[in-house]
Order: structure tokens, then C-alpha cells, then sequence
């Protein structure tokens, strides 16, 4: 029986071994951040992070992900306490219907906390795996060009290095 | 441009999104579920002689459903009633819901599927637009004609005989798939009481309303549609999931279980509505110096097997086939016809793009054959204050053409930009490059007598305990629209916007306020919130002796207002403008009741070897009134340019017998972050004096501009006239290459 580490849990899993791993996360864990947009991985709605690098949930095996670190939407903020990242999208506008989101950020934050520039361009190709059909895009490269810069100011402001999950949410988000 | 917390404040589910916890259809639990799957027919058209199940199966495990066990009538209401639910007697086109099955196991429900047998006649079906127009004048054809149109004015053969040159041209756009990330969905189940409610991905809860109503012959009040989280919608989530609602009801009513049915991907595509495919030729005549002196236009659609949208569709196109550009004689000449295709529906633009494509191309043609350049053409023929068009509307105000063309030609460098490409492609580079232009309108709203017929209502609530409702059936589908009305409400309160709550679009509880479409949320439907706080406020006004200017005093009002009762509402209903006047009959009149303006530059290159066309650049400037949350304005109208790039030139909807071909997002090709360049948008605000704090619509608006400026910037480039989308390398290649080989 598979035993899954998803967002710093130990999970226990009895189903198929070869059931997706996105469904495994929204039937079997009750993670519905992860969405499908294709069933195929062109979309890259239901991005996922293994051990860090993003992967298209609808196209993994379940037992493929096994004693690999598995990160959703859910290990992101909270609504109450967003990371930098989620603020950067709130703030310029990356989000809009909300259904590429997930996928988006998931992307985009394993580029972010992974010490990525905040080239335009750069970002552009990193982005290019995940469908938006809202946005045209410039909001959300805007919105990970931000959260790259906050990151950096903030790490620069706590002068000591800071492990990735400490970096999260440097300021509160007004009240909404 | 100014954009700050105050004026673009956060998208209010904007936190919910980012952390995946706001609940799209497919994300409700459901305890107790079935999943529902819905077989299709398999070919075009043909007499269905006998639905025949696997008797080795097990069907006992399963709900299913055919058109014998709809309880109302078998149609999905709407304007002529001509789609059934559910197949009796014959199919129309491939992919049409025969039957339904449903079981606790989604695979297992699609797994049935396969037991079910269709026997059919075939029967001759006619596949494209062009065998349409030949099947026109045969007996075969007879009653292929959903609805035509004829716009007059003036005297057109005259305008033509005495123009000092006469051009045609003929152009050709072809479907389009929404792609909304979210693929379609609906739950359904029956209350304890007998009231059917479904909850799903939609933009227009009363529509749903409407067709279960007549499909299951309730009342009113015993049908209850709840909008979820909505992924998207573009207009393909606008009539289409009445069906899929009637679907998942009547799956729900058979079983008393809830049942939910979302699509995958493929079924989606394959099965709901496209932009309506359309061949537009255009006849114009000109004056020696630029002057327009006759348009003469006709315009054909596709509308698929059944009427659904078509004929509004196909007004919308009619009503914007001859740009915004004034002349005084004119003719427009408008049908749609019918094909054995899956009904062709809303997408945003709903018609316009189709027609304007045509219309600003051929402008550039007809600059070509005068041997003026076409900013000079459109110069001298946009609309202005006092414009009179076609349909002889008089523009009183609020015409943001002129300033929204020099502002986006300036912004864009397009002059110096056009004569650095022109260089550029005398020197022997890897690329041709072109720089393209394009200015368009569009209607906000419906139509003048449209909006007169829907008669919208929406509500402005105060709570017993002070607090400040929004009440309307308009959804938010990613273009904002909550946070735009607690902008509207709040404003004309003087309250924090984070003191409104705006309710999600549940039937039970919001008034009719229409539509999510037509670019009308924001200025019809904002308009009549900011009426009906209006009324909120006077009263608060007459019950305190001055505006309640703190949350305390909103609260003693509250008590004063509601008296025993939870809540006193202040609804609002929509009055036509005395102005506004408009003949259905001859199409004469104010079409809509103001327009908006939008200008675009289109910068891209041509690869030499590969033709791949890079677009380097768009810079947008659109007149829309005034820009309530001018982040989300930016928002779509950058999202509306990149649809209208991946029309232009990627998304290619392959139809083989009746079939979509590629009904996948991989061989479907929409837009990626690599394909979109920075785009460079520019808000042009020319107020309105009816529209919520003077603004107009935005939504369809940056979809109509795009396709005919990049036609344009090809045309710079290789010299040659695309007169059909989507212009692929392939097609470039194929009309370009033999003509360069031969310099």
C-alpha cells in the first residue's frame, strides 16, 4: 500500500496503484485545489510539484509518486495569510476565473522559491506548460515577476537566509 | 495608468482562487451521488428506429433515461424551442444527447455506454456552410434559413453608380472553441419538497431557469438554480448549460439521488457550441478622395442543426457588418442558415468579430486600391459626435473612435513603426515584418428593443443587522463582476467597498437581472444596483434626517427600514431611455443605446523559411466610458486580444463529416504564455451618460479587433491579402512561397 507525502503529511492510500494522482488527491485525499482542465497534460491545470518540480497530476500514476515529496495548492497561504506569491497574483491581477490558478501557482512558486529571475521572457517559457484562457498572460508573468522581486526583498530584509516555507506571507493581507 | 487599491481593489473570491478552496461543480462533495453520462448519436442526421440495450448487462445497477421520461416538454427552451433534450424519433448532428446513463462510479457510467445501440436511418445531412448556400434555392434546402436580416439606407445602386471606384471583396472566418479551462458541468437533485435544484458552471441562471421550468412542467418556485465557481465562460456557458442541466435533472428526478455530469475535455469540445462560422462579401464604393458613399454587404452564418442563439447572433453581426465608419447609403444583407453541425452559439463578440473582420479588412483593400494608406481612409470615414449609421442612429455622445484610433496609433509608433518594417524587409533578415490596424465598435447591451424586453431587475438589500446585500443574477466567471458591483453599490453608499457583500446567483433569492452576456453586466445591470441604492440611501435619508455616514448609523437605520422583517429590499427594474428608439420591424433606430470603441496595432513578423508569424506586440486603446476597476478592465481586454490572436492565427476547429476532429487541447491549439506578446493596453474614457459612472461594456469588445489588424500586418509583410482565418504557416506558406519563388 502506498504511503504518500503530500503537503508535509503522511497520507495513507489503499486504492488502485494506478489511479491518477490527481484523482487520488481530489477523491481519495479531499484536495480539490487541483484541478482538470484536459485529462492529457496540455493544460496544466492540475499541476502538482514532485519533490519540487512541477508535473501534470492527470498523467501520473499514483504509485509513480510514492516516496516523493507532493505539494498542492493547499500547502500555499491561507486566504487569511496568502504567501508572496498569492499576494503577487492578488495584487496584479493573475488570477481571474480562478480554474488555471492552482496549476499556475504551483508552476510558478516551484520557479519563485526556486531562486528563478524575474525576467520576463524567462518566466514566459517557465509558464508556457499551463493554459490560461482569461488573462492574455501579462497579468500573471507580472504577478510572478513581483512575487520574485517581494521574495528577494524580503530575504534581503531578514539578512539571514530563511528556509522556503518561512518566506511565506511577509505581510498580512487587508481585510477583505 | 492610475491603478491603485482604492480604484482596483482585490478580487473579493480573488483569496478563495489562490488557495483552491472556492468550490467549482466538480469540487462539491455530494454525499450520495451518481455520475451521469449522456450517449450521443454517431452520425449526422437519420430516423432513429430503435434504442437497443445489452441484455448481458447489468442495467439494474443504473439510472437511464431517454426522451420517454422527460416529465414537461422535450425541448431546451429558448427562443424558437427547436432543440429537444433528448433525441425522439431523429438525430440533427453528430454528438446529440439519444440517452442518459448514471451509476455511483464515474467510469462505470461511461463504461454503460458502450451497451447502448442506436439503430438508425440515415438521412441526407448537409455539413458545411458552403454546401448550405448550394442546398440554398434545391428543395432539399427549403427551410435551411434560421433568420435573415436587411439593414437600408439611402439608396445603395445609386451610391454605387456614381462612386468613383467600386470595390468587392469576399472573407471568411471560421468556428471557434471557447476553451474555458473548466469543461461544463451540473449537479442536480430533488428537495424534500419536490423543488428541483441544480447548482453548476453557468453565466446565466435564468436561462437554466426557463428551460428546466418547461421540461419538467414546474413552477416557479419548485426550480432552483444555483451558479457555482465558474472556470470560464466566453459565451459557450451561456445556453448550453441549460441541456446539460435538464440532463443531470432528469438523471436526478428518475433516481431521487443527486446526480452531477461534468464533461471531459473531448465531449466539451466536441459537442457544445462554437463561434458561428460565416462567409461576409462586401461591395463598396468610394470617392476619388476617401469618402465611403455605399457599402453593400452580405453576410452568411452557420448556425448548426438548431436556431438556439442564431438569430441574435446573427443580428449582432448584421448590426456591426459595416464598421464604424459612416456612409450614407447602405445595405446589409443578413441569414444564417442551418447545417447538420453541433448548434454554433455564443462566444464572445457573438457575431461582431465575424462581420468586422470583414469589414476592416476590406477597408484595407479598398486603401490599397485607392493609393491612400489606410489610416487616412479610416480618418476620414470613422464615426464622430453626430455620425449618423447605418440604421440611422444618431451618435449623441460618448464616441470614442477618433480618440481611441490616435491614441493607440500614436501609443504604438505605428507610423515610424511601419516605415522601420518596410526597411526591415528590403534587407535580406531571417523574418518579414508588418505592423497591422484595426478600429471597431461594439453595441453595449442588447439591443435597443432587447434590453426593453428582458426588463432586468436587481436588488440592493439592507440587512436587520446594517448589513448591505447585492441581489443579482449576474455571475462572476473571471471578469470580476462582484467586486465591480461592491465598487458601484459601495460608491454610491459612500461606504467601504468591503462593507457590501454581494450574493452568489441563486434563483431562489436574486431577481432576474438578465444575461451574463452582451458586454451588459457592468452598465445595464450596475447601472440599476447604483439605482436601487439610490432608493436605499433616500430612505436611509429620510428615516435618520441626514446620510448615515457610519457603520452605527447604518445599523439604526436598518432597524428603523426592516422593522419585523430580516431584510428590506430595494429593487430596481430597467426603464428604456426616452431616447432610445428602435424598430425591430424595418431594423431602424438606435440599435443599442451607446457604443463602445476600440483601436488596435498589431506588430508581428514572418518567419522566411518556417512561416510561423510571431506577434511582437499589441497595443490596445479602447474607449469604455470609464473604467470602474481599471485592473480587471486591463484584464480583458488583454484577454479578449489573445483570443482574438489564437482566432487569427492557431485555433483551427477541423470538422471531418460532421465531426469535430480535434477535440483536444492538443491538436486544438489555443494561445501559451510563448505565443502571447507584452501587450500594451491603454483605457480610453469618453463617459456615458446613462452607464455607471459614465461607463460602457468591455467584455466582447477586445475580441473584435485583433484578426482584421493582423490580417493587415501580413499584408505589410509578405504582400499578400489572408482574407480567411486562421492564417496558419501552412496556409501562408501555400499562398505565399510559389509567387516568391517566381521574384
Amino acid at each position: 500500500m502506498p504511503r504518500l507525502h503530500v503537503n508535509g503529511k503522511a497520507r495513507a492510500y489503499d486504492g488502485p496503484a494506478a489511479k491518477r494522482l490527481l484523482d487520488v488527491l481530489r477523491e481519495d485525499l479531499g484536495l480539490t485545489g487541483t484541478k482538470e482542465g484536459c485529462g492529457e497534460g496540455e493544460c496544466g491545470a492540475c499541476t502538482v510539484l514532485l519533490d519540487r518540480r512541477p508535473v501534470n497530476s492527470c498523467l501520473i500514476p499514483v504509485c509513480q509518486a510514492e516516496g516523493q515529496k507532493i505539494e498542492t495548492v493547499e500547502s500555499l497561504g491561507s486566504p487569511e495569510r496568502l504567501n508572496v506569491l498569492q499576494e503577487a497574483f492578488l495584487t496584479e491581477g493573475g488570477a481571474q476565473c480562478g480554474i488555471c490558478t492552482p496549476g499556475m501557482l504551483m508552476t510558478a512558486w516551484s520557479w519563485v522559491r526556486g531562486g528563478g529571475s524575474d525576467s520576463p521572457e524567462a518566466i514566459r517559457r517557465v509558464l508556457a506548460g499551463n493554459l490560461c484562457r482569461c488573462t492574455g498572460y501579462q497579468h500573471i508573468v507580472n504577478s510572478v515577476v513581483r512575487a520574485v522581486r517581494e521574495r528577494r526583498r524580503g530575504r534581503a530584509a531578514a539578512k539571514a537566509p530563511r528556509k522556503a516555507t518561512t518566506a511565506r506571507a511577509p505581510r498580512k493581507r487587508r481585510k477583505a | 495608468m492610475a491603478r491603485s487599491r482604492r480604484t482596483s481593489p482585490p478580487r473579493r473570491e480573488g483569496p478563495e482562487k489562490l488557495c483552491g478552496r472556492l468550490q467549482y461543480v466538480d469540487d462539491h462533495p455530494l454525499p450520495g451521488a451518481l455520475f451521469g453520462a449522456t450517449l450521443r448519436s454517431t452520425i449526422p442526421r437519420g430516423r432513429i428506429l430503435g434504442i437497443d440495450f445489452d441484455s448481458a448487462f447489468p442495467w439494474s445497477e443504473f439510472v437511464v433515461v431517454t426522451a420517454r421520461d422527460i416529465p414537461g416538454r422535450n425541448v431546451v427552451a429558448l427562443i424558437e424551442d427547436d432543440q429537444p433534450l433528448l433525441a425522439d424519433g431523429e438525430v440533427r448532428h453528430a454528438m446529440e444527447p439519444v440517452a442518459l446513463v448514471a451509476h455511483e462510479d464515474r467510469a462505470r457510467a461511461y463504461e454503460a455506454l458502450s451497451h447502448v445501440h442506436v439503430r438508425y436511418e440515415p438521412l441526407p445531412a448537409v455539413l458545411t456552410l458552403d454546401e448550405a448556400m448550394a442546398a440554398e434555392k434545391t428543395p432539399a434546402g427549403a427551410g435551411s434559413v434560421f433568420k435573415s436580416f436587411l439593414i437600408e439606407k439611402g439608396d445603395v445602386e445609386a451610391g454605387l453608380a456614381g462612386a468613383d471606384r467600386v470595390l468587392e471583396g469576399e472573407y471568411r472566418v471560421p468556428h471557434q472553441e471557447q476553451a474555458y479551462i473548466e469543461n461544463n458541468g451540473m449537479a442536480a437533485w430533488v428537495e424534500e419538497d419536490g423543488t428541483l435544484v441544480v447548482l453548476g458552471s453557468l453565466q446565466c441562471p435564468y436561462y437554466v431557469h426557463k428551460a428546466l421550468k418547461a421540461a419538467f412542467a414546474l413552477p416557479d418556485d419548485r426550480v432552483r438554480v444555483i451558479q457555482a465557481a465558474t472556470g470560464g465562460g466566453f459565451g459557450g456557458k451561456e445556453e448550453y448549460p441549460s441541456l446539460i442541466a435538464g440532463h443531470a435533472a432528469l438523471l436526478a428526478w428518475k433516481a431521487r439521488r443527486p446526480v452531477k455530469i461534468v464533461y471531459d475535455r473531448t465531449e466539451d469540445m466536441a459537442a457544445t457550441t462554437k463561434r458561428h462560422p460565416a462567409v461576409v462579401r462586401h461591395r463598396t464604393g468610394v470617392t476619388r478622395d476617401g469618402r465611403l458613399v455605399a457599402q453593400d454587404v452580405e453576410v452568411v452564418m452557420d448556425g448548426g442543426a438548431y436556431v438556439t442563439l442564431s438569430p441574435v447572433v446573427l443580428s449582432r453581426g448584421t448590426l456591426h457588418a459595416t464598421g464604424p465608419y459612416e456612409c450614407e447609403n447602405v445595405r446589409v444583407r443578413s441569414r444564417v442558415l442551418r447545417t447538420h453541425t453541433p448548434p454554433n452559439g455564443a462566444f464572445r463578440g457573438f457575431g461582431a468579430p465575424q462581420t468586422l473582420f470583414a469589414a476592416e479588412l476590406h477597408m484595407e483593400q479598398l486603401a490599397e486600391a485607392l493609393g491612400v494608406d489606410s489610416l487616412t481612409l479610416r480618418r476620414r470615414n470613422a464615426f464622430s459626435k453626430g455620425s449618423v449609421t447605418a440604421t440611422g442612429q444618431v451618435l449623441g455622445e460618448s464616441v470614442g473612435a477618433r480618440t481611441s484610433l490616435e491614441r493607440c496609433v500614436k501609443r504604438s509608433g505605428f507610423l515610424k513603426k511601419r516605415a522601420d518594417n518596410a526597411r526591415w524587409n528590403r534587407g535580406k533578415n531571417k523574418t518579414w515584418r508588418g505592423i497591422g490596424l484595426a478600429l471597431v465598435h461594439h453595441g453595449a447591451g442588447f439591443t435597443g428593443s432587447g434590453e426593453t424586453y428582458l426588463a432586468s431587475r436587481a436588488a440592493v438589500s439592507l440587512t436587520r443587522d446594517g448589513g448591505i446585500r447585492v441581489l443579482a443574477a449576474s455571475t462572476e466567471i473571471g471578469q470580476g463582476t462582484n467586486t465591480m458591483f461592491a465598487q458601484i453599490v459601495a460608491a454610491a453608499l459612500g461606504v467601504a467597498v468591503d462593507d457590501i457583500v454581494v450574493e452568489t446567483p441563486d434563483t431562489g433569492r436574486v431577481p432576474n437581472s438578465g444575461p451574463t452576456v452582451a458586454s451588459r453586466t457592468c452598465m445595464i445591470v450596475g447601472g440599476l444596483l447604483q439605482r436601487a441604492a439610490g432608493q436605499l440611501l433616500d430612505e436611509a435619508r429620510r428615516v435618520l434626517g441626514g446620510a448615515p455616514a457610519t457603520r452605527q448609523a447604518w445599523k439604526k437605520a436598518a432597524r428603523s427600514l426592516c422593522g419585523a422583517e430580516d431584510e428590506r429590499r430595494f429593487e430596481v427594474e430597467y426603464q428604456t431611455p426616452a431616447e432610445i428608439r428602435w424598430d425591430d420591424k424595418t431594423y431602424k433606430g438606435d440599435a443599442y443605446g451607446v457604443y463602445s470603441y476600440g483601436a488596435v496595432a498589431v506588430d508581428l513578423e514572418v518567419d522566411r523559411l518556417t512561416y510561423e508569424v510571431k506577434v511582437r506586440r499589441v497595443t490596445a486603446a479602447q474607449d469604455i466610458g470609464k473604467a470602474i476597476h481599471p485592473l480587471f478592465v486591463e484584464g480583458q481586454i488583454m484577454g479578449g486580444t489573445t483570443q482574438a490572436l489564437g482566432w487569427a492565427l492557431h485555433e483551427n476547429v477541423i470538422y471531418e463529416g460532421g465531426y469535430m476532429r480535434n477535440a483536444q487541447l492538443t491538436n486544438y491549439i489555443i494561445p501559451t504564455s510563448l505565443d502571447t506578446p507584452p501587450l500594451d493596453v491603454d483605457i480610453v474614457e469618453e463617459p456615458y451618460s446613462r452607464g455607471p459612472r459614465g461607463a460602457k461594456g468591455v467584455g466582447e469588445l477586445p475580441m473584435d479587433v485583433p484578426a482584421p489588424a493582423i490580417a493587415a500586418a501580413i499584408h505589410q509583410a509578405i504582400g499578400l491579402w489572408m482574407t480567411s482565418l486562421p492564417i496558419l504557416p501552412e496556409r501562408l506558406y501555400e499562398a505565399h512561397a510559389p509567387a516568391a519563388r517566381q521574384r
